[in-house]
């Protein structure tokens, strides 16, 4: 009897990207569940306009570069990219904020460079970074916390905002707010103290108000990844406790003029970086100790951004200069193979 | 026992272990033809010492090593043989090679064997020579004739600890552990042997954690034979634990030096079949000429534990097995993870067959749809060797052959390890296979066309020196000439002739 031949392993993959997206996705959800009841809607458009976009976008850069479509949207990484990217957004933004945010992320930063597995840098940061620098106005719009909200205040007040039928200024200005990391930044640089400025009330104990608690929840959905081993531990550990060392080292220093180490974790996007955007496995280092190294050198660096850059929020910035750095990490940390001196 | 980690591995592939585990050794039949290819093991082809048309009998040698590295092959069963020529052998690309067959009588006549009391009483060289003899070579898979492993004379240091591969790490296959379930006391035997040979202070045999009994058969066995310096130990069940360079980590912590061998950290590493094989040759006096194979699969209708003659057609042995089921997808030799696909069944089983696998679609993909890279470093997490394996796929696929042999790409030992956790599903083995021969036929043509150019440097170092030669002979000439009694003999000469011309005139006038 005649065979056909193929070659070893028989085995069958045990793995799949788009099994790993599926468990990114789900991971994402208490943290997207907790910001949608902390901000409200507009998070739902923000996700909706994005992954709506990045997945036509995608499918479209294919067509055009003649690529199977199905096999590659289908994998899932373009409706990561498109949540990551909706999750870093204001929650008041602008319909088309999401929308050329997105086609940035897919069509510049994911196909222009060769597609899933060939850009350099992490799709959905180079988005925000973009939309930062061109339209900084625009990408500080974000809606009071729901613990902090006027009473009266609508669902229909934040479609207006969101498509753009601006309701009066009175509105605008009783509904939204800085971010703790903008409003820290900003009250530090007209000499306040940490303690007088966390007197506001979108502060709470750890961070912001509503903030802490959707850190928290990407804390809860990254562990989930941890234990699902779909990620591994070297670039959270590594970029959370760079940003906590740099920061308790400036906090010893003077703690009455710099926000303490658990702000720096909780206040911002860092748990979400850490654990969602740095782990992109296409922009990141390869080897466990340059993960490490890379995720270290992206906390130590939002730090710098944070405190003496010109933004608020570092994380993006961080992520993208450090995905320059990664050939070189990856270079020098070369495991030592068996048998080998 | 302290037992070490190496790197990656896959622990879940234990769950594929199958029910073949628990199924008694049986013999096989007498097939009506048994077919020896001439090469079945590491070194240069046997030569064959039978001709078309001789009868032989069981355990009769019918091919003689040739050279050091080489062994020896026997008859399986008494008959004539039917052919000496070119047929299809158990190969990944499908080669034939001369092969001796026989065609069996069913007599199974069998030539007169020397057995032995006392192994100790024999010196290392009778008994080297006894296991050369019997055509033992490694029964794991690698085939290295095992006498040459076991010359300690050849060795550059002493051999410590011997290690007993009783660890079958790939899946479905269970031949080392029914042979070490039913037939430990002669094993142990076999290990009292080797270490009476390679003066070790231990011995190890190693066995994976999914199988107490039969680390209680083993240690029962231990126990009778009272010997102080033989262990058994338990091996955590990762694949791919019974490499032998996973072993020794495992066991010793040390490792294989790259490039070189266990006896260079002074450890002889030798799988279980091997020392049963090597106890039957030297108490018994007989030769290799069975093994136990491991015939199962969905494809196949009864899934055995077979004592089966080496030569034997593989269809034979699916016949003992009563043949193929509907799901009969692929033949594979070996296991699915380092096995490889056969074209069809007329092939033999020689002495590295472990297992026969006929494998249904579900039990071995046939092809894989594969994505880009996204450079995860899941396939670095599984590597037991503490590769990158996707800096060599990258490397491997865009031709940069020499920066692949840069980051160790021949320390791969192509265990499918980072294949299986892909999720792109990329082939990577199968692109370092490539990758390592292309690397293999571009060093060897830079090796001839090395040799070529000194040869090339030589024969114009060798025109040149008899061109400056000659040259230097030319100047000493001229140079002489120059000298007095040249210039002499030149004015001689030229006095010689105006005296002439001078006669010449005289006559004229």
């Amino acid at each position: 009897m005649h065979f056909l031949t193929s070659n070893a392993p028989f085995i069958a993959p045990q793995n799949s990207i788009q099994k790993m997206m599926l468990w990114v996705l789900l991971a994402l959800l208490p943290g997207i569940i907790t910001m949608i009841w902390q901000f409200g809607y507009g998070v739902i458009f923000n996700i909706i306009i994005c992954i709506t976009t990045a997945v036509a976008a995608e499918a479209l850069m294919l067509y055009l570069r003649g690529r199977p479509i199905l096999p590659f949207v289908s994998d899932l990484s373009a409706v990561v990219t498109g949540i990551l990217l909706a999750l870093a957004l204001p929650t008041l933004a602008p319909w088309w904020l999401p929308f050329i945010g997105a086609l940035i992320a897919i069509v510049i930063a994911k196909h222009l460079y060769g597609g899933l597995g060939y850009n350099p840098f992490n799709p959905a940061m180079v988005a925000f970074a973009v939309l930062m620098v061109s339209f900084p106005k625009s990408m500080t719009v974000w809606l009071l916390p729901y613990s902090l909200l006027p009473a009266g205040s609508h669902f229909s007040d934040v479609v207006s905002i969101v498509f753009q039928q601006l309701p009066n200024k009175e509105v605008i200005d009783a509904i939204t707010a800085a971010t703790p990391l903008d409003e820290m930044k900003t009250q530090l640089g007209l000499n306040q103290t940490v303690d007088e400025i966390r007197s506001a009330s979108i502060f709470a104990e750890w961070a912001g108000q509503g903030w802490q608690s959707v850190s928290i929840a990407f804390l809860l959905g990254g562990i989930l990844l941890l234990f699902k081993k779909i990620i591994s531990w070297h670039i959270p550990v590594g970029l959370l406790s760079g940003l906590f060392a740099i920061s308790f080292l400036f906090y010893l220093f003077e703690p009455g003029l710099t926000p303490s180490p658990i702000f720096h974790l909780l206040g911002g996007g860092a748990i979400l970086g850490a654990f969602f955007i740095a782990t992109d496995p296409v922009t990141a280092a390869t080897t466990t100790k340059g993960r490490f190294i890379f995720g270290f050198l992206i906390g130590v660096l939002t730090y710098v951004i944070r405190t003496w850059g010109g933004y608020p929020e570092g994380i993006a910035f961080a992520v993208i200069l450090i995905n320059m750095a990664v050939p070189l990490i990856d270079h020098y940390t070369q495991p030592r193979v068996y048998g080998h001196k | 026992m302290k037992l070490w980690r190496f790197n990656g591995g896959l622990p879940s592939l234990a769950e594929h272990k199958n029910g073949s585990v628990n199924l008694l050794i049986e013999m096989a039949p007498v097939p009506s033809q048994l077919i020896y290819p001439l090469r079945q093991h590491i070194g240069n082809a046997a030569t064959p010492l039978v001709e078309v048309g001789e009868q032989v009998l069981r355990g009769q040698k019918i091919a003689d090593a040739q050279g050091l590295i080489s062994a020896p092959i026997h008859a399986a069963s008494s008959g004539t043989v039917s052919s000496i020529a070119e047929h299809l052998i158990p190969h990944p690309s499908g080669f034939s090679a001369p092969s001796i067959s026989i065609k069996t009588d069913g007599l199974d006549n069998e030539a007169a064997y020397t057995p032995c009391t006392d192994f100790r009483q024999l010196s290392v060289a009778e008994l080297l020579a006894i296991i050369r003899e019997a055509g033992i070579v490694g029964l794991g898979g690698a085939a290295f004739p095992t006498a040459i492993k076991l010359d300690n004379q050849s060795k550059s240091r002493r051999i410590h600890t011997l290690i007993l591969n009783g660890a079958e790490c790939e899946p479905y296959i269970s031949c080392d552990d029914r042979l070490l379930k039913e037939r430990a006391d002669r094993v142990i035997e076999g290990v009292e042997i080797l270490l009476h040979m390679l003066g070790a202070e231990r011995a190890i045999l190693a066995i994976e954690d999914n199988v107490p009994a039969t680390f209680n058969s083993v240690q029962a066995a231990i126990v009778k034979k009272n010997n102080p310096l033989i262990s058994a130990a338990q091996v955590p069940t990762i694949y791919p634990t019974g490499g032998e360079k996973q072993l020794i980590q495992t066991l010793t912590g040390k490792e294989v030096p790259s490039g070189g061998i266990p006896a260079d950290i002074g450890i002889v590493s030798i799988n279980v079949g091997t020392v049963h094989a090597v106890q039957q040759a030297v108490i018994e006096g007989k030769p290799l000429t069975s093994r136990i194979i491991t015939v199962t699969g969905e494809g196949v209708t009864t899934p055995r534990n077979l004592e089966v003659r080496i030569g034997t057609p593989i269809s034979m042995l699916i016949e003992t097995c009563n043949g193929y089921t509907q799901l009969a997808e692929r033949l594979i030799m070996g296991g699915p993870m380092m096995g490889f696909a056969l074209l069809n069944d007329e092939i033999p089983v020689v002495k590295a067959t472990n297992c026969i696998l006929v494998a249904s679609k579900h039990e071995a993909i046939t092809e894989k749809q594969a994505m880009p890279c996204i450079r995860c470093g899941l396939c670095a997490s599984a590597c037991p060797v503490s590769l990158l394996p996707q800096q060599l796929y990258w490397f491997s696929k865009s031709e940069q052959l020499e920066k692949a042999e840069k980051i160790n790409l021949f320390d791969c030992i192509e265990c499918g390890c980072c294949d299986v956790v892909c999720p792109s599903h990329i082939p990577l083995v199968q692109h370092f296979r490539y990758a390592k021969s292309a690397l293999k036929v571009k060093n060897h043509e830079k090796h001839l066309s090395d040799v070529a150019r000194e040869r090339f440097e030589a024969r114009e170092a060798r025109l040149a020196r008899d061109k400056a030669e000659r040259a230097e002979k030319s100047l000493k000439k001229k140079a002489a000439l120059k000298n007095k009694p040249a210039k002499e003999e030149i004015d001689a000469a030229i006095s010689r002739a105006k005296a002439k011309k001078l006669n010449q005139s005289d006559y004229e006038s």
